[in-house]
C-alpha cells in the first residue's frame, strides 16, 4: 500500500533524471529515514536469526554426545552426566494433554454461550474481563497454584477421583497434591481465557445468512449452532486450540510451582513430574558442568521447535476462517 | 411427530444452559482466583512492604523496596531495547516497506511472539551473561527487551496504518517531503495509539520471570549497579513462595497483589483510553 501512493519517478524516466530525482529524495531525507527503519527492521530477522544459532551452537556438546537418542532416553542424571529428554516430553505432553481435555469443553461452550446466545452488551462486557485474565502474569497463576488449588485438589478433588475412578492406573498411588494433575489443572485455568476470546472472534465471524438459512429451514438454535454455526467455525476453533497449545506447552513458572519437580515417568496423574520448561527452569543456575548446561539448551532447542511449529499451524488455521491479518492472534 | 418436537426443543434448552454452565464456571474460578488473591494479598500488604529491604530468614516484617525498584529498572533497560527496534520496524512496515521484505519481517516477527518466555532467557543468559561471566540486569533488561518487539512492531503498524490517507496527501501537497509527512502528521496523529500499545506490552513483560531466572537473578540487598544481579518483582514472588517460611509466604501474597494491580491497571487504561476496534485482541 506504501509504496504504490509514494510514487515519485515513474519507471520509463532516463537514467540522469532518476539519479537527480534520488538525489533530491536524499537531500530532503527521505533515503535516510527510509535506510534507518529499513536497519531496525532486519535487525529482528538478525536476531532471531541469533537466537536460533545461539540455541544451536549452544547445544553442541549435547548434541553430538547423544544424537537422536537424546529425545528417547529416559534417564537424566547430572552426576554421571547422562541425559534424556524423554521424561520432561512426557510431562510435557501429559500436563498439556490434560489441560486442553479440560479446557476445551469448558472454553468452546463458553465461546457458543457468548457468541450465540449472550446479549451483544452482557457478551463484550464478559469478554472485556476475560481478555483482562489472560493478561495476569504466570507467576501469579502459579502462586494461587500452590496456596489454592493444590490444597483443593489434595483434600477433595484427588480423593473424590481416586474412590471413584481408582481401578485405572491414572488415578492410583500416593496423593501428594503437587503432581501431573495439578499442573495440568493449573494449565487449564490459564488457556481457558485464550480459548474463549479467540473461539469467540470466529464463532461471531460466521455469516449471519448461515444461520438464517438453518432456521428457514426449522432448525431449532441449537440445531442451527451445532450443525451449522459450529462446523463452520470448525477450523478457527482448531486454531484456538492450537495455539493455547502452544502456551501451554512454553508455559514455565505456573508448572514448576505445582509441578513437584520429580523426574520420573510414573502412570500416575497424581505423582510427582516435570516439563521440559520447568527442568530448564530449575536446573540451569545448578548446571555446573559443561555438558549439563548444553543438555539443557538443547531441550530449550526442542521446546522451541515445538512451539513455533504450532505457532505456524494455529495462524494458518485461524486465518483460514476469519481471513484477517496474523497480528490478532 | 409432537413428542420430537418437545424433545428438540428439550434438548435446545438443555444445551444452551450447558454452555451458560461452562460460561459460568470459567467465568467463577477465575473471579474466586482473583478475589482470593486480592483477599490474601491486601491482608499481607503493608506500607514498609514499599520502603524496607527484605528481612533474613527468622525476622518477621521486611519489604521488598529493592524488588520494586529492580523491576523498573529491568522494564526501563527493556524499553531501550524493544520500544526503538519495534517502534522503528514498525514505521518500515506502515511506511516505507516493499512487499517480499515486509511479509518476511511480519512472518519472523510473529514466530518471535510466540517463542517461549524460558527459551529467551536461555537466548539472554548464553549473549550477556557467558561473556561477563555473571548475572546482570542488563541481560534480564535485553531479556525482556527482546519479548516486547513484537507487540511493538505490530500496534505502531496497525496504529499507523489506521491514520487517513488523506492527512499523509494533505502535507505532500503542502510540499513535505515523504519523512516530514510522516515523522510531522503521521506518527503524531497515531501518537496515543503508539503509546498505548507501548505501556500493554511493558505490563505484559513486567510480569515475566522465567527469562529473569538465570539472567537478572536475584539479590537481597540494592543491587550497586546495572552489571550487577537485582531482585524483581516476579523471582521475588516465586521464590518466596516456593520457600517454606509462612512470614515469606505472606509477603509473596503481598508481592502478587502489588504486580497484578499494576499490569490490570495498565491493561484496563489502555483499553478504556481506545476504542475497542483498533486496539485488536491481544495486550
Amino acid at each position: 500500500m506504501a509504496d504504490s501512493t509514494w510514487v515519485v519517478a515513474s519507471k520509463r524516466v532516463e537514467p540522469r533524471w532518476r539519479l537527480r530525482a534520488f538525489l533530491r529524495r536524499l537531500r530532503s531525507g527521505d533515503e535516510i529515514a527510509h535506510l534507518t527503519t529499513l536497519i531496525f527492521a532486519l535487525t529482528i530477522l538478525l536476531i532471531t536469526f541469533l537466537l536460533v544459532s545461539e540455541l544451536w551452537i549452544n547445544s553442541t556438546l549435547a548434541r553430538q554426545r547423544f544424537g537422536w537418542h537424546f529425545l528417547f532416553t529416559r534417564t537424566w542424571d547430572p552426576v554421571f552426566e547422562n541425559f534424556g529428554a524423554l521424561p520432561f516430553i512426557f510431562g510435557t505432553t501429559v500436563t498439556s494433554t490434560l489441560a486442553l481435555l479440560m479446557a476445551i469443553p469448558l472454553g468452546v461452550g463458553a465461546a457458543i454461550f457468548l457468541a450465540e446466545l449472550a446479549p451483544p452488551r452482557i457478551s463484550d462486557a464478559l469478554t472485556f474481563f476475560i481478555e483482562l485474565l489472560a493478561a495476569v502474569p504466570s507467576v501469579i497463576y502459579g502462586l494461587l497454584g500452590i496456596f489454592v488449588v493444590v490444597p483443593i485438589l489434595r483434600t477433595t478433588v484427588m480423593p473424590f477421583l481416586k474412590d471413584t475412578l481408582g481401578f485405572l492406573p491414572l488415578f492410583q498411588g500416593h496423593i501428594y497434591g503437587f503432581s501431573l494433575f495439578a499442573a495440568g489443572t493449573v494449565l487449564a485455568i490459564m488457556i481457558i481465557p485464550f480459548i474463549i476470546s479467540i473461539s469467540r472472534e470466529v464463532l461471531l465471524a460466521v455469516p449471519g445468512e448461515q444461520r438464517e438459512a438453518a432456521l428457514a429451514l426449522g432448525a431449532t438454535k441449537w440445531e442451527s449452532t451445532w450443525k451449522v454455526v459450529v462446523p463452520y467455525a470448525r477450523v478457527g476453533i482448531m486454531g484456538s486450540v492450537f495455539l493455547a497449545l502452544a502456551r501451554a506447552l512454553g508455559e514455565t513458572m505456573a508448572v514448576t510451582m505445582v509441578i513437584g519437580n520429580d523426574t520420573k515417568i510414573a502412570s500416575s496423574l497424581f505423582a510427582p513430574g516435570n516439563t521440559i520448561a520447568a527442568v530448564i527452569a530449575n536446573e540451569f543456575t545448578e548446571a555446573t558442568s559443561d555438558l549439563y548446561v548444553h543438555a539443557l539448551v538443547e531441550l530449550g532447542l526442542v521446546l522451541f521447535l515445538l512451539t513455533i511449529i504450532l505457532n505456524a499451524l494455529a495462524r494458518l488455521l485461524i486465518l483460514a476462517t476469519t481471513r484477517r491479518g496474523t497480528a490478532h492472534v | 411427530m409432537n413428542l420430537r418436537r418437545v424433545w428438540r426443543k428439550s434438548v435446545n434448552a438443555v444445551m444452551f444452559s450447558l454452555t451458560a454452565l461452562c460460561a459460568l464456571v470459567s467465568l467463577s474460578v477465575l473471579l474466586f482466583i482473583l478475589g482470593y488473591l486480592l483477599w490474601h494479598g491486601g491482608k499481607s500488604l503493608s506500607w514498609s512492604f514499599f520502603t524496607q529491604l527484605p528481612k533474613p530468614v527468622g525476622e518477621t516484617g521486611g519489604g521488598m523496596a529493592n524488588a520494586i525498584v529492580g523491576s523498573g529498572k529491568l522494564l526501563l533497560l527493556a524499553s531501550f531495547v524493544g520500544v526503538p527496534i519495534g517502534f522503528l520496524a514498525g514505521v518500515y512496515l506502515a511506511e516505507f516497506g516493499g512487499s517480499t521484505l515486509s511479509f518476511l519481517v511480519r512472518y519472523i516477527t510473529d514466530l518471535l511472539n510466540g517463542v517461549p518466555s524460558i527459551v529467551m532467557g536461555i537466548f539472554a543468559y548464553t549473549v550477556v551473561v557467558l561473556p561477563m561471566k555473571h548475572f546482570s540486569a542488563l541481560a534480564g533488561g535485553l531479556a525482556l527487551g527482546v519479548m516486547m518487539i513484537p507487540i511493538a512492531v505490530r500496534s505502531t503498524e496497525e496504529f499507523l496504518r489506521a491514520v487517513p490517507q488523506t492527512l499523509r496527501e494533505g502535507a505532500m501537497a503542502l510540499g513535505a517531503s515523504k519523512w516530514r509527512a510522516v515523522a510531522t502528521v503521521v506518527i503524531p496523529a497515531a501518537a496515543r495509539g503508539i503509546l498505548t500499545g507501548i505501556i500493554l506490552d511493558l505490563a505484559r513483560v513486567a510480569g515475566e520471570t522465567a527469562p529473569l531466572l538465570f539472567t537478572a537473578f536475584g539479590n537481597s540487598f540494592w543491587s550497586s549497579g546495572w552489571n550487577q544481579p537485582t531482585a524483581s518483582l516476579p523471582v521475588m514472588i516465586f521464590t518466596y513462595a516456593m520457600s517454606p517460611y509462612d512470614d515469606w509466604h505472606r509477603q509473596a501474597w503481598a508481592a502478587g497483589l502489588v504486580l497484578l494491580a499494576l499490569v490490570l491497571l495498565a491493561n484496563i487504561g489502555a483499553r478504556l483510553l481506545l476504542p475497542k476496534k483498533a486496539l485488536g485482541s491481544r495486550g
